[in-house]
């Protein structure tokens, strides 16, 4: 593409927040047809970045062209005029409302005064079938899968004449097979002349699909790369600034005596039907338990059950040969159970609480922290300053509202917590979601260092690779279920996949 | 203390403040429009209250049970919950007050008008607690059982008084015995006999007991992390059900203790109701002004208090319709509410300060 007008550039782009330089004289070209990832830890100013080009925030230095031509882009508006679509990670969609409505809103096609729904349905049927997209334009978004709510985004973007899409995290909440269903539509789309910026910090997709790669460490960047011309080991040493191992060191597990048990365990929903359905598993002192599975069968209500969160209709949960089934969630946190919760934002962070508010979320009632019913603010701020400071916790200050952090150092925090408590079982549900490969390196050494300590650990993924990495043993879990047991030396992705998707005689691989 | 000294140099003090010169300067416009002189106006309100001790005794009898219900609102609120039921809550404090106060003979004053007071304290706190258990136990929304709450507490306290303590031939229930009046003889001699009391001692108190019940205890932690993440206080081993009916018990408390002093410090007496008094609605819009702060809003009170007691001096020197002042309350309130409009007026003043953003 060589010297073709790049159709987005930017030029020394410096945006300065209170107490950060988040982008610090940055300048990225995206030229026709490709797709340039943007590759960056959590907190290294890619989102900022791309909500300059969407027009969300004004640089204070610096200058944007698309096409060769100086624009100032104020607001989101003014982005899609100049055809640049954003796919947030977070969709913004109605729920009860259907793809069409969704699409349209807000630049709804008129027939005197009344929505034409014909011609716009008409529309976005074809775009669908241009683009492979396979969306029903008449489906209601709380009846479709993530998955597809994702196309619709992306239909959105395209309604509106995108012809850069600037695509965040977009992986983030996708099953393998959408993943790859989704890099599929994005080879479809920049063969279609559309242009792709990708920001993530997953190496395997960058690596899978991208074209060049720009890497950004703390608001600068760091390098621009052509994908043939790289590896992913380059690729994140560069993002982390150091040498990052994707092997995850460990000695072979010492399993002790079983720390967990549940048996035979029941649980139903609202609607009277058992999302648990007599699961069994065991977890032994000193060793990693991974629990396989596609999202949603039964590994949050798993998580619930073991938590106090959700009540078990059957079966009998034991930590060290106590029954704990049923007890609140503070009796058994008091028993010696921390948990990472699957969802920070809603269980794990009280957002509008500060970081040392959060750090004493389940321990404010005991001493030193509680002293006659009064907060000791010096014994909470310093149990705060020492967790941070062990952890690593990147914030400007203890006093900071836990929303201001990034997502990794928010999980962090979490975790500092957790591990603080010094439990004798560990549950980590999904514990690097969303973490660049820095912090997941970190949160599965902490695990790791956990087991070595001759703690129980449970954990609950969806990447596969981490729970092949960080497991001593992995049980799968199916439709409520425990389906089977394997060692993660004797296994690999097809036989795991097989299984998750339930029993390889009774089913095969039949999925939707 | 630095909390204090910290929240006066943000955003939530400065808005605020934005919001009231703007909603005066609306209510000018308005006057003007109307042929009056803004000026001359707001000069003859602020005469008014502030021009001799006895309407300045009285202004501060006006700004007194809106502290109270003002906190009553935002303690609740500080919790996740929306008690739209102060009015509610005032009334039944006040009938229990009275009956205590009217129906207890031959205490010291030092039993009786303190038994008066926590009698209208409990009972208001009682009165909230029963939205708060319908919330916990049965899930319903606290804003619909509140309401139908205060027509309730209303005829309630109507029936009270007319089957107990009516005055005969009177609308009214008979005098309160003097051990349980609260008002400050000597102060009320001095400022030409207007209605001050010790409830206004009280309401200052409160505001303390606010401040550090809230920010300074276990319990204050614990309601301020319901109110803020339900999910995660449950997950961190709290009692969510238990904090909802303590957060509505203590704000109907402070609701309760409003009424107690109207009956105890001011009429002495209470009266029959054709409708609802409003104080305990009035305290939402002070809430608001103070940004659920206890020490915003006993600002909000005495700018309330003020607009609302000024407002008489203003029809009468000036000869602007007292309902001006309601346009004024009503505009502070909208733009207290709609910061978007108070920060695109600041813009131009602070174009260099940026939100705390994302690091």
């Amino acid at each position: 593409m060589g010297a073709a007008t790049p159709v987005v550039e930017l030029k020394q782009i410096t945006k300065v927040f209170p107490g950060i330089i988040a982008n610090d004289s940055i300048s990225f070209k995206l030229h026709k047809g490709e797709i340039h990832a943007l590759l960056g830890e959590n907190g290294a100013g890619k989102s900022t970045l791309m909500n300059v080009v969407f027009g969300l925030y004004q640089p204070e230095e610096g200058s944007i062209e698309v096409n060769g031509e100086p624009v100032i882009i104020d607001s989101p508006n003014r982005a899609i005029e100049l055809g640049i679509g954003m796919v947030h990670q977070h969709f913004k969609l109605v729920q009860p409302f259907t793809v069409t409505e969704n699409i349209i809103l807000g630049s709804e096609p008129k027939k005197g005064t009344r929505i034409n729904y014909k011609k716009a349905t008409e529309e976005i049927r074809q775009l669908s079938e241009q683009y492979g997209l396979q969306v029903n334009p008449n489906a209601k978004i709380h009846d479709i899968s993530v998955g597809m709510q994702q196309r619709v985004e992306i239909l959105k973007t395209l309604y509106r004449g995108a012809e850069i899409l600037i695509f965040d995290e977009p992986t983030a909440v996708l099953t393998p097979q959408e993943i790859s269903e989704l890099m599929e539509i994005m080879k479809r789309l920049v063969a279609e002349g559309k242009s792709i910026i990708l920001i993530t910090h997953k190496l395997k997709e960058i690596m899978q699909i991208a074209d060049n790669v720009t890497i950004i460490r703390r608001g600068k960047v760091v390098d621009t790369v052509k994908k043939s011309e790289t590896t992913p080991q380059e690729l994140a040493e560069k993002m982390v600034g150091r040498n990052v191992t994707f092997k995850v060191d460990k000695k072979p597990a010492e399993p002790g005596s079983v720390v967990l048990e549940m048996a035979n365990i029941v649980s139903n929903n609202k609607e009277g039907t058992a999302v648990l359905q007599g699961l069994n598993l065991q977890v032994r002192a000193g060793e990693i338990l991974g629990i396989a599975g596609v999202d949603g069968n039964g590994q949050s209500e798993l998580i619930e059950a073991l938590t106090g969160l959700r009540h078990v209709d059957g079966g009998t949960v034991k930590l060290l040969g106590q029954d704990i089934t049923n007890m609140s969630p503070r009796k058994i946190t008091e028993s010696g159970v921390s948990h990472i919760p699957e969802d920070r934002h809603k269980h794990g962070l009280v957002l509008d609480f500060s970081v040392s508010e959060n750090m004493v979320l389940e321990t404010y009632y005991k001493p030193p922290f509680n002293k006659g019913g009064f907060l000791n603010f010096d014994a909470i701020d310093k149990h705060a300053t020492r967790l941070v400071e062990r952890f690593d916790v990147r914030t400007p200050s203890i006093a900071t509202h836990a929303r201001s952090l990034s997502g990794g150092n928010q999980q962090k925090a979490i975790i500092a917590r957790e591990i603080d408590k010094n439990p004798t079982l560990m549950i980590a549900a999904q514990p690097t979601r969303g973490l660049d490969v820095g912090a997941i390196e970190f949160v599965q050494q902490q695990l790791i260092a956990q087991r070595d300590q001759g703690k129980a650990v449970l954990l609950i993924s969806f990447e596969l690779d981490e729970i092949i990495n960080v497991s001593d043993r992995i049980a799968v879990i199916y439709e409520g279920q425990i389906v089977g047991e394997v060692l993660p030396e004797k296994t690999n992705d097809q036989e795991l996949g097989l299984m998750m998707a339930g029993s390889t005689a009774k089913r095969g691989a039949a999925h939707e | 203390m630095n909390n204090i000294l910290k929240a006066i140099t943000k955003d939530s003090f400065v808005l605020p403040i934005v919001a009231i010169i703007m909603g005066l300067i609306l209510g000018a416009i308005v006057m003007l429009i109307g042929g009056y002189n803004p000026i001359d106006a707001y000069s003859a309100l602020l005469t008014r209250v502030y021009g001799d001790p006895y309407d300045f005794g009285e202004a501060i009898r006006e700004m007194t049970p809106l502290i109270m219900t003002g906190m009553a609102f935002a303690f609740a609120a500080r919790a996740g919950l929306f008690n739209i039921g102060g009015e509610g809550q005032f009334l039944i404090g006040m009938t229990a007050a009275t009956v205590v106060a009217v129906q207890l003979h031959g205490l010291p004053a030092y039993i009786h008008a303190p038994l008066a007071i926590i009698a209208g304290a409990i009972f208001g706190g009682l009165w909230a607690a029963i939205a708060g258990f319908l919330k916990a136990v049965r899930g319903v929304n606290e804003v619909i059982s509140c309401i139908m709450l205060n027509w309730i507490g209303l005829y309630l306290a109507n029936f009270v008084i007319n089957h107990f303590m009516l005055l005969q031939g009177q609308n009214r229930s008979e005098d309160i015995q003097p051990s349980a009046s609260i008002a400050i003889m000597w102060l009320s001699e001095m400022m030409g006999n207007a209605r001050v009391h010790w409830g206004t001692a009280i309401a200052l108190a409160a505001a303390v007991f606010f401040y550090v019940f809230m920010w300074k205890t276990k319990q204050g932690y614990e309601l301020r992390a319901v109110g803020f993440n339900q999910d995660a206080s449950k997950y961190a081993g709290m009692n969510v059900n238990r904090n909802i009916v303590k957060a509505m018990f203590i704000s109907g408390m402070f609701a309760g203790l409003a009424g107690s002093f109207e009956v105890l410090g001011v009429f002495q007496y209470q009266s029959v109701m054709a409708s609802s008094p409003g104080t305990g609605f009035d305290g939402i819009a002070v809430a608001l002004i103070g940004l659920n702060n206890p020490f915003g809003i006993i600002l909000g009170s005495i700018l309330f208090g003020t607009l609302t007691y000024g407002s008489a001096g203003m029809s009468f020197s000036a000869d602007v319709p007292p309902e001006i002042v309601r346009i004024v309350i009503g505009a502070i309130i909208f733009f207290i509410a709609a910061q978007g409009i108070v920060r695109w007026v600041l813009k131009p003043f602070y174009a260099k300060r940026k939100k705390e953003k994302v690091l």
